[in-house]
């Protein structure tokens, strides 16, 4: 018997050490960072979102759409925070595809509840207008890229405390800051750029598209900078916007999950103290008692 | 149900004699639920059943409810689940209790066919309550296959492209069942639209062999740790108050850990790529199951050949149905068999190495482990249970239930000796679930 656990370790080291070489092969993990919404009491901060909104809408949303999300959103709770009018004014600088009463097509100023427009009629269009391959949606992009975790880091990811589930938001964070000169010996195909952190090859047909100082932010009161205009920043708070439009009542998903398992923690507890107490006559302690049975139910 | 659940109702009122002598349901409900022997050392891996039933119950009416805002087809599935998520109200909590529900489903489950495995509940005489379970559990990764295509993300269109597709393995009929599901020559509108309405299914189906599952529990008694049967009232304890409140307290304990995933990690158990809709042009880097087929997938894998790996997969479920048959052992539980109990655990540790390896890309080492771990995992069935049962010496067994809760001293002295067959449970009835014992009362 002695023999079982030595071959099960053995198996289990041998399992590991595969998946480290397989590991190798995918490239760089991206670094993890810190996000003011991540963890049980995250909340999202209402000023990065608005920085990461404006970035969209300088740099992104020249390419990306945001089918999913409408301007509406962007006032409600637990997101960016804009005022109501803030977000008439911004839909009605969007011309919105319509029927009038005739049924003819016509264009339209945006309302509040209009989702943000395509930029193609449809998806060839995109793919045609940007080199064979059309720039994903945002909507739920955050929630739609990842990486791997690995044995034993994706079973802590699970758990309170330890728990991780940022790694889009991380990956989106690391693929605008990875751009670079490729390493020796890297073919880098002509239209396409070198990126550390993408994971089909490390070549990426989308080329940098944020630089420092290519979005000027609203400074302070005394005319000063709040945040450094750079693309570590802008990709950070794009990337902090971009995990809102993915997951919009997540402030109210994490407030309220507090509140259920707080009481179900209590209602467990008082249940284990009441199954006790009907348990008691019957218990370990009490030697040889006897209930009677029919007469306890 | 059982003679000795349903006589012990007695109705009180005019009406409720009128009603009980047209149709006995509460005399039944009673006999099920409130008066039916427990034995009275069950420990908490016995709560399962009733958390299950939760789950089916939480999986019903979340499921009915996301059904009202879904559209079923494949150019708006995607985005109608999104708008659940953002527009409907609190649909994000509804669609995350469903989609995590089914994981919390599996996880009850997987704890409740270990459990049944390790104290040998699909012995005699509860062979039919096994083999119901077995029924439940596939009808279970039927419902949840399907459930997974709905929301028409990448995962969703290639996972059902890669099992439809093993599907057609099947010699003869494969074909025919491959275009029966697709409705059409591959994975498309119609059928998004028929997985839906058999996902809508299903459930019930699952629900009425519960009741025949219950039903079947309830003529041949529980099994306990011990693995002996009730001999006399002081093994037992009235269903309630003593099990409806240990079941109350467990599934209550056990919703903190499916609301954790609700509310902290709501999509850890789903994949990134279910949130890429469903293009018909793209493959994603790896189609990976749910966590929970993730062991049989491992198996299909291994095999080198696509009918082969079909019939692997199938018989690593299908072989479960077998085990009342294959396990020769005279005692059940597997506390008093000390050489089985070291095999249970490495099945346990196969059984998890290979829901591991089915996460893996199918290449180099992960193929080799794999069919390693998946010859062991029929082996365990084939040699083991019937070998094992045959060769090893078990501990003695204790003289009765009673003994093994207060020791040896109030217990029965009149147990069976080490290694007697196993008695039938049904012959002894507690005496005060006699229906004697009731009009005293």
């Amino acid at each position: 018997m002695m023999r079982t656990p030595t071959l099960l370790a053995a198996t289990l080291i041998a399992a590991l050490g595969i998946g480290q070489a397989a590991a190798e092969e995918h490239g760089h993990n991206p670094p993890r960072e810190h996000w003011s919404f991540a963890g049980v009491f995250g909340k999202f901060d209402e000023a990065q979102l608005q920085r990461g909104f404006q970035v969209y809408k300088e740099v992104c949303s020249n390419c990306h759409s945001m089918k999913l999300v409408k301007f509406r959103n962007l006032s409600e709770e637990g997101g960016p925070g804009f005022s109501e009018a803030q977000v008439k004014a911004l839909a009605e600088t969007y011309q919105i595809k319509d029927e009038n009463d005739k049924g003819e097509t016509i264009e339209r100023p945006g309302r509040p509840a209009d989702a943000f427009p395509l930029l193609h009629p449809n998806e060839k269009a995109a793919a045609a207008a940007h080199g064979g391959k059309a720039p994903p949606d945002f909507s739920v992009l955050a929630k739609a890229r990842t990486y791997e975790r690995g044995f034993p880091a994706f079973v802590f990811d699970a758990l309170p405390l330890t728990g991780y589930s940022e790694q889009g938001v991380d990956y989106i964070h690391a693929l605008m800051t990875g751009y670079g000169d490729a390493p020796e010996g890297k073919e880098v195909p002509d239209g396409a750029f070198y990126n550390k952190y993408y994971p089909q090859g490390q070549v990426i047909a989308m080329p940098p598209p944020l630089s420092d100082g290519a979005v000027t932010y609203a400074k302070n009161d005394k005319g000063e900078p709040v945040v450094p205009e750079t693309v570590d920043q802008y990709a950070r708070d794009v990337a902090a916007f971009m995990a809102w439009a993915a997951e919009p009542h997540m402030m109210e998903r994490k407030a309220l999950g507090f509140r259920v398992i707080l009481f179900l923690i209590i209602l467990s507890g008082l249940l284990y103290y009441v199954k006790k107490r009907v348990w008691k006559p019957l218990g370990g302690e009490v030697h040889g008692l006897q209930p009677e049975l029919h007469k306890t139910s | 149900m059982s003679a000795h659940a349903t006589s012990t109702y007695v109705p009180k009122s005019r009406i409720a004699k009128w009603f009980e002598s047209r149709l006995p349901v509460v005399g039944l409900v009673h006999g099920s639920f409130i008066a039916y022997p427990v034995p009275r050392n069950l420990n908490y891996f016995w709560t399962f059943g009733a958390i299950l039933s939760a789950f089916l119950g939480i999986q019903i009416i979340t499921g009915v409810w996301l059904a009202m805002h879904y559209d079923p087809s494949a150019a708006n599935a995607f985005e109608s689940v999104e708008h659940i998520m953002r527009d409907v109200n609190y649909g994000w909590l509804l669609r995350y209790a469903h989609a995590n529900g089914a994981s919390m489903f599996f996880l009850a489950v997987y704890v409740h066919i270990f459990r049944a495995l390790y104290y040998g509940s699909y012995k005699a005489p509860r062979e039919v309550l096994y083999l119901l379970g077995v029924i439940i559990y596939l009808l279970m990764m039927a419902t949840a296959f399907l459930g997974y295509t709905l929301p028409w993300g990448q995962m969703s269109f290639w996972g059902a492209t890669v099992i439809t597709n093993i599907l057609a393995a099947i010699p003869v009929v494969g074909d025919s069942i491959q275009s029966l599901l697709w409705g059409g020559y591959s994975v498309g509108n119609p059928t998004i639209n028929r997985f839906f309405s058999l996902h809508y299914l299903l459930p019930w189906m699952i629900a009425g062999v519960v009741v025949l599952h219950v039903w079947a529990l309830h003529v041949t008694g529980q099994n306990n740790p011990a693995g002996i049967p009730i001999k006399s009232s002081k093994d037992a304890v009235p269903f309630t108050p003593y099990a409806t409140i240990k079941d109350v307290f467990a599934t209550v304990a056990f919703m903190i850990i499916f609301a954790w995933f609700i509310f902290y990690q709501p999509n850890y158990l789903g994949h990134a790529d279910n949130y890429v809709p469903a293009n018909a042009s793209v493959t994603p880097a790896h189609i990976v199951p749910e966590w929970y087929f993730l062991p049989f997938y491992a198996i299909l894998r291994a095999v080198p050949d696509k009918l082969g790996g079909v019939i692997m997969m199938f018989g690593a479920v299908a072989i479960l149905a077998f085990a009342p048959w294959l396990d020769t052992s005279r005692v059940r539980s597997t506390n008093y068999r000390p050489v089985y109990k070291v095999f249970f655990w490495v099945f346990v540790f196969n059984a998890i190495l290979l829901g591991w390896l089915g996460a893996k890309p199918p290449e180099g080492g992960y193929v080799i482990v794999g069919r390693i771990c998946t010859i062991y995992y029929f082996a365990h069935f084939l040699l083991v249970m019937p070998l094992v049962g045959l060769f090893e010496t078990p501990k003695p067994l204790p003289g009765s239930i009673l003994e093994t809760v207060t020791g040896p001293r109030y217990g029965s002295s009149e147990g069976p000796t080490p290694g007697a067959p196993v008695e039938d449970a049904n012959k002894n009835i507690p005496e005060w679930a006699k229906p004697d014992a009731v009009k005293s009362h």
